[in-house]
């Protein structure tokens, strides 16, 4: 609540950059982000039911606009999978698809003005739910939350692990685990197997953190913009911050909007490289 | 920025967001595209085909009417020459005609002539008879003198 005149900008910060959160069972760990989980459903199944509803009705005639433009981005998500990886697509096209209809869906979440967002949860928390604290934590985007993009890059780890496994058989995956890249020698195996542990776990990890940050960053800067705007007022100094806030602020978004876009489709690419490197013999 | 259970909530809403895409999304988009591709790919080839059947087309009909053309003035010079025969024949027959009714003309005339040549010297002969009784003042006998009115009608 940029509103209220009694908060700090340590308070405006502190309240966009924290989750809300439920503990079950004995907390700690066992925690949940709502806000996360909640939007990150919500997003997942607009962008994904809208992609759905049009596969659904699709028709191998004259396409409409809706239907050319979905299949516009199909071809667009099966052509870069099949440029990375020339087997079979049933289950990397998809999961492609998935991923980037998703991660572009929870990124497009920034573009929600922050305010926005404070003032649409107090109304829920406050005026509907009538609950006596105004300050009602809600963070819109759920990949500025590490939890959100470690469980998709994890998932992806698994599913590296899980394809090596199929290419390879157990024995070839373990083999490889031990005599790649510097050789069977069983001197050489400790280097070996601590190299390709490093490498699996810093796939998910730079993934994860990749995605994590550039929207954190995006969302803090918004936040810091938005700073400027608790500083407007009717002064010379207050208008001039007003109007850089707005200013800054809409050029932000407008840049933003590559951004957006640019992590949803590193994201994807990354995941499929990953995969379909897993498939492949040393 | 702390991890929690949100991980595997999140990592669980993945799965079954993929688990979602890969059964009810990609299957019926590609299908369609791809069925729209083949009849693409068909309608080009048919198209092809047809441009094929057009170009063989106008070469058969360019050469039917090639040889429309050269029945036609076949037709026409055959016809021609035939008329001009029939015209020829049919003056021939006309000329054939004209000379056999005017040499029948002609023949006519030269019996009638004859006829009247004969007539014309039996009638002078009675003249002459006529005449000579009424000079004689007797009946001439025509037995008798047959022979010299014989030699008059050959002199006329």
């Amino acid at each position: 609540m940029a509103a209220q005149a009694d908060i700090t900008p340590t308070d405006y910060i502190t309240h966009h950059l924290t989750n809300l959160r439920v503990t079950v069972g004995e907390g700690g760990f066992w925690t949940l982000n709502l806000d996360s989980i909640i939007m990150g459903w919500a997003v997942g199944l607009v962008g994904l039911g809208l992609i759905w509803m049009v596969a659904r009705g699709a028709t191998a005639g004259v396409p409409g606009r809706l239907q050319s433009f979905i299949e516009m981005f199909f071809e667009f998500v099966d052509g870069t999978v099949r440029d990375v990886f020339p087997g079979s697509r049933a289950f990397l096209g998809p999961l492609a698809l998935t991923i980037f209809t998703w991660v572009f869906m929870m990124n497009l979440m920034d573009l929600i003005p922050i305010d926005w967002v404070a003032l649409g949860s107090e109304v829920v928390n406050h005026h509907i739910l009538g609950n006596p604290s105004h300050s009602a934590y809600w963070k819109a985007v759920p990949s500025t939350d590490l939890n959100t993009t470690f469980a998709m890059s994890f998932s992806v780890l698994f599913l590296i692990i899980f394809f090596s496994f199929k290419a390879k058989g157990a024995g070839g995956f373990v083999h490889e685990l031990f005599t790649a890249p510097f050789g069977a020698n069983p001197l050489l195996w400790i280097p070996n197997f601590g190299l390709n542990v490093i490498e699996l776990l810093a796939k998910p990890v730079s993934l994860g953190m990749r995605l994590f940050g550039n929207m954190y960053a995006g969302e803090l800067i918004f936040m810091l913009l938005g700073l400027l705007g608790m500083l407007a007022g009717l002064t010379v100094g207050g208008l001039l911050a007003g109007g850089a806030g707005i200013l800054f602020t809409w050029a932000w978004a407008v840049f933003h909007i590559l951004i957006i876009l640019l992590q949803a489709f590193i994201f994807m690419v990354l995941s499929v490289v990953y995969i379909a490197m897993a498939q492949e013999h040393h | 920025m702390n991890i929690n259970a949100t991980l595997l909530v999140q990592a669980l809403s993945f799965a079954f967001l993929i688990w979602f895409t890969v059964k009810f999304i990609w299957p019926p988009l590609n299908r369609a595209i791809d069925e729209r591709n083949k009849r693409i790919a068909d309608g080009l080839a048919a198209a092809e085909r047809g441009k094929a059947a057009l170009v063989e087309a106008e070469r058969k009909g360019e050469s039917a009417m090639k040889e429309a053309r050269e029945r036609a003035s076949g037709v026409l010079g055959d016809s021609e020459k035939r008329g001009a025969q029939i015209v020829e024949e049919a003056r021939n027959e006309a000329k054939a005609e004209a000379d056999r009714l005017v040499a029948a003309a002609r023949e006519q005339i030269a019996s009638e002539l004859a006829k009247a040549k004969t007539e014309l010297r039996e009638q002078v002969a009675a003249l002459a008879v006529a005449g000579a009784e009424k000079i004689l003042q007797r009946e001439v006998d025509a037995r008798a003198h047959a022979d010299m009115l014989g030699k008059l009608k050959a002199q006329l």
